[in-house]
C-alpha cells in the first residue's frame, strides 16, 4: 500500500510539467484595485496543481499577501476569475470556501485553549465531541504537541504557538492550505527545524499549500515551484533550481540569491553562440548557445558567485575572465567570498568552498587575481 | 550603580530635592503613590468616618441635629454611645427596602438598555477610519460641554405635555392627545440611559478598538458565519469591556438623584431621593446616613467581585 502509495507519488511529482495536467488552482487575470487606487495585483495568472507547495514569493508591497487573501476570500478581486478545485469562487464567503489560512500573526483566539482553537472549526461543522477529541489529538501529534490541549496561547512560546496555528488551519482538512509567512515570527535555528516539518506535513496531508513569503531561502528550501511577485505581477514561476539557476529577467536574478550582473552590448549573433563586449569585464563575454537578440542589442549576463573561479594565473583565450584586486576577503566558514574590484572599477563577489581546514596557498586580501568562468554559467538577460 | 551613573545623577537639576527627600525617607516613587493615597484618605476615607459617625449618633433636635458620640460626664466618665438604631429602623421600615430595589431595579435595566445602544455605537466607532473616528469619538463626548443638571432640564422641555416630542406628533397627526412622558419611570429610564451612555460607550470602544481583524478572519476562514464570529470571539473577548462599562453606569445611577427628582414621578422610588428627603426635608442626619452607609456597603461587595471577574479576565487574556 504504501509502496503503491510512494510510486504513485513519484509517478506526478511533477504534474506542472504535463500539459494534460488539470490544475487544482487556477487564477485567471485576477486584478486588484484597492478603493484608494493602489492596483495591488495586476493581470495574474497561475495554475497550482494537486499536492504542491507553491511558494509566492517577493517584497513587501509585491501583491503576495494580497492575491492570498484574495484566494482566502478576505479579498474581491476587481477583475478576472479563482477557481479551486473547478469551482469558481465569485462571491463565495470565506466560511463557505473549501480553504483554510494560516496568518502571519496565527490569530490564535486568547480566549480559548489549545483544544479549543484547534476545534474550532470543527465545532462550526457540527462534529461530534468526541470526534472533535480525536481529531484534536491526532493534530497535536502531527505538530509535536501533544499534552497540550489545555494551555492557553499566551502560555506558549513563539513556536508552539505556529504549530498550534498550523494543527487549526489543517483541523478541517482542507482542500487548499494558505500560509501567510508562516515561519516570520521564528528565529533562525527554530526556523529551519520548522521549515522541515512543514514540508513533511505537507506530504504527509496531502493538502496543497500556498505559502506567500518575502524570504528567498525559505521559499527555494520548501517550494515545488516558486511564483516571484513583483509589483503586482508574477515576475517568473519555476522550480526552485529553475528560479536560481535561469532567471528571466534582472528582477529575478537579484532577488534570488547573489548575483554579479554585467551589462553588455551584443557583437556576434549566431545560432551556436553570442560574443558580447562588456566594458566592466573588459574582456569579452562568450555564450556557447543562441540568444533571441537584436543586433547591437544591450543585455545583461547574470552569473553567481560561486561560478566564478579566481586563480592567479592569467587564463587563455580571449573572454570569459576578468583582471582584478581583491578588496575584502570574508570568512564564513564553509565557504570564503571574495569582493573583487576589476579593472574597469566594478566590484563582484565571488565565493569559493573552504575544502581544506588550512590552505597556505589562499588567495587573500590586496592581491592581483583573475576572475574566470564558464559561459554556459551564467544567465544572459535581456530585460 | 556605578559612579559615571551616581555622577550623571546628581548632575540633574533635581537632584538636590531628591537627596533632600531621601533624607526625610521618600522616594519619588513613593511620592507619586502617595499623591493619591493622600487624596483618598482626605476626601473619602475621613468624610465616610463622619458619615458613619453620624449614622450611629442619635437625632437631636439641634444644631447639628445629631447628639455627640463620646461624652465626659461630670464624674469623670468616658461614655461611647454607639447607636444601631438608626440601622434598625431601616429595615424595619418597608420604604427603605423598597427605594433600595427600586434604585437597583432602575439601575439595572438602565445600564441593559445603555448596554444595548452602547454596543453597536462603539463597535461601529471601532471599526470606521481613523479620521470618522476621533470624529465620532468627539461626539459621543461632546454633550459633557454642557452642563449635566442643564440637560436634564433640557428632557423636560422635550417630554412635557406642550413639549417638543408631543407637538411634534400631534402636527403631523400620529397623536390627537399628548402623551404623558414627563414624571413617569420611562422618563427616569431615558434620563439615566442619556445621561450615562457616553460611560459605556467609552469602555467599550477602548476594548473594541484592540480586537484584531486577524482573528475575526480567521474565525470566517474556520467555517463561522458573522453572528457566530460575534458570539464566540467578539463578546468573549470585549468582557472586560462590558464589566467596565456596565459599572461605569451602575453605580452612579444606583445613587441618581437629580434624574429621578426632575423626570420622575411622585410614585418614582429610588434611595438617593429618599436620602434627599431625610437630609433636607426630615432634617434626620442619623437616618440619612445610615442610608448612605448601606447604600455604600450594598454597592462595594458586587463592584469587589465584579472587579475581580475583570481582573481573572484579563488574566486569561494574556
Amino acid at each position: 500500500m504504501a509502496q503503491a502509495q510512494k510510486q504513485k507519488h513519484a509517478a506526478d511529482t511533477r504534474p506542472w510539467r504535463d500539459p494534460n495536467a488539470i490544475p487544482f488552482v487556477r487564477i485567471e487575470a485576477v486584478s486588484k484595485r484597492f478603493p484608494n487606487g493602489v492596483l495591488a495585483v495586476d493581470q495574474v495568472s497561475l495554475d497550482i496543481y494537486k499536492g504542491e507547495l507553491f511558494c509566492l514569493l517577493g517584497g513587501s508591497g509585491s501583491g503576495k499577501s494580497t492575491l492570498l487573501r484574495m484566494l482566502a476570500g478576505f479579498e474581491a478581486p476587481t477583475g478576472g476569475k479563482i477557481l479551486i478545485d473547478g469551482e469558481d469562487m465569485a462571491g463565495v464567503a470565506p466560511y463557505n470556501r473549501p480553504v483554510n489560512m494560516m496568518f502571519q500573526s496565527y490569530a490564535l483566539f486568547p480566549h480559548m485553549s489549545v483544544e479549543a482553537n484547534i476545534a474550532y472549526g470543527l465545532k462550526r461543522d457540527g462534529m461530534a465531541a468526541n470526534d472533535i477529541r480525536s481529531r484534536v489529538e491526532e493534530l497535536l501529534n502531527l505538530v509535536h504537541l501533544p499534552g497540550y490541549e489545555k494551555r492557553k496561547p499566551g502560555q506558549l512560546s513563539g513556536g508552539q504557538r505556529q504549530r498550534v496555528a498550523l494543527a487549526r488551519s489543517l483541523a478541517k482538512k482542507p482542500k487548499l492550505l494558505l500560509l501567510d509567512e508562516p515561519l516570520g515570527a521564528l528565529d533562525k535555528k527554530l526556523r529551519e527545524r520548522t521549515q522541515y516539518e512543514l514540508v513533511k506535513i505537507q506530504e504527509q496531508t496531502g493538502v496543497t499549500f500556498i505559502v506567500v513569503t518575502h524570504d528567498q531561502e525559505e521559499a527555494m528550501s520548501l517550494a515545488t515551484r516558486i511564483g516571484v511577485m513583483d509589483t503586482g505581477i508574477i515576475a517568473q514561476i519555476g522550480e526552485p533550481n529553475e528560479i536560481y539557476e535561469f532567471p528571466n529577467s534582472r528582477y529575478v536574478a537579484g532577488f534570488i540569491g547573489n548575483v554579479n550582473m554585467f551589462e553588455g552590448v551584443v557583437t556576434e549573433d549566431e545560432p551556436d553562440h553570442v560574443r558580447i563586449r562588456c566594458a566592466e569585464t573588459v574582456n569579452d563575454i562568450l555564450v556557447p548557445h543562441g540568444v533571441s537578440c537584436a543586433p547591437d542589442q544591450t543585455l545583461w549576463y547574470a552569473i553567481r558567485p560561486e561560478k566564478l573561479q579566481i586563480s592567479r594565473e592569467r587564463p587563455e583565450g580571449d573572454a570569459n575572465f576578468a583582471y582584478g584586486l581583491v578588496d575584502e576577503v570574508v570568512y564564513l566558514g564553509d565557504l570564503s567570498v571574495y569582493y573583487i574590484v576589476l579593472e574597469s572599477g566594478m566590484r563582484i563577489q565571488a565565493t569559493k568552498p573552504n575544502i581544506d581546514r588550512w590552505d597556505e596557498e589562499n588567495i587573500r586580501w590586496d592581491e592581483h587575481i583573475y576572475v574566470t568562468w564558464e559561459g554556459a554559467a551564467g544567465a544572459v538577460l535581456t530585460s | 550603580m556605578t559612579l559615571m551613573d551616581s555622577l550623571a545623577a546628581d548632575s540633574r537639576p533635581w537632584a538636590f530635592l531628591r537627596r533632600l527627600l531621601a533624607k526625610a525617607g521618600l522616594s519619588g516613587r513613593g511620592l507619586v503613590i502617595a499623591a493619591p493615597m493622600l487624596w483618598l484618605l482626605v476626601f473619602f476615607l475621613v468624610p465616610f468616618l463622619v458619615v458613619t459617625k453620624i449614622a450611629l449618633s442619635e437625632l437631636v433636635i439641634a444644631s447639628p441635629p445629631y447628639a455627640p458620640m463620646i461624652e465626659w460626664t461630670k464624674g469623670g466618665e468616658l461614655i461611647v454611645k454607639l447607636n444601631f438604631g438608626n440601622f434598625q429602623f431601616l429595615f424595619s421600615e418597608p420604604l427603605y427596602l423598597n427605594a433600595y430595589l427600586g434604585s437597583i431595579k432602575f439601575a439595572a435595566i438602565s445600564t441593559l438598555i445603555a448596554l444595548l445602544i452602547a454596543y453597536p455605537m462603539a463597535y461601529l466607532i471601532a471599526r470606521s477610519g481613523e479620521r470618522t473616528r476621533n470624529v465620532l469619538l468627539m461626539l459621543v463626548i461632546l454633550p459633557f460641554w454642557t452642563s449635566f443638571l442643564l440637560r436634564v432640564y433640557a428632557w423636560i422641555g422635550f417630554l412635557k405635555g406642550n413639549g417638543v416630542v408631543n407637538n411634534v406628533l400631534m402636527s403631523v397627526g400620529i397623536i390627537h392627545d399628548p402623551i404623558v412622558m414627563l414624571q413617569t419611570d420611562f422618563a427616569v429610564y431615558l434620563g439615566i440611559v442619556y445621561t450615562y451612555l457616553p460611560f459605556m460607550i467609552l469602555p467599550l470602544y477602548a476594548n473594541l478598538v484592540k480586537l484584531e481583524d486577524d482573528l475575526l478572519e480567521a474565525s470566517a476562514d474556520l467555517g463561522a458565519r458573522p453572528f457566530m464570529t460575534f458570539l464566540t470571539i467578539t463578546l468573549p473577548l470585549s468582557l472586560p469591556g462590558i464589566i467596565a462599562g456596565s459599572m461605569l453606569v451602575f453605580i452612579p445611577a444606583v445613587g441618581e438623584f437629580v434624574i429621578p427628582a426632575l423626570l420622575g414621578g411622585p410614585d418614582t422610588l429610588m434611595i438617593g431621593r429618599i436620602l434627599w428627603d431625610e437630609f433636607f426635608s426630615n432634617r434626620d442626619w442619623p437616618v440619612a446616613s445610615s442610608v448612605a452607609i448601606i447604600m455604600v456597603v450594598a454597592l462595594v461587595f458586587p463592584i469587589m467581585i465584579m472587579r475581580s471577574a475583570q481582573d481573572r479576565m484579563e488574566e486569561k487574556a494574556k
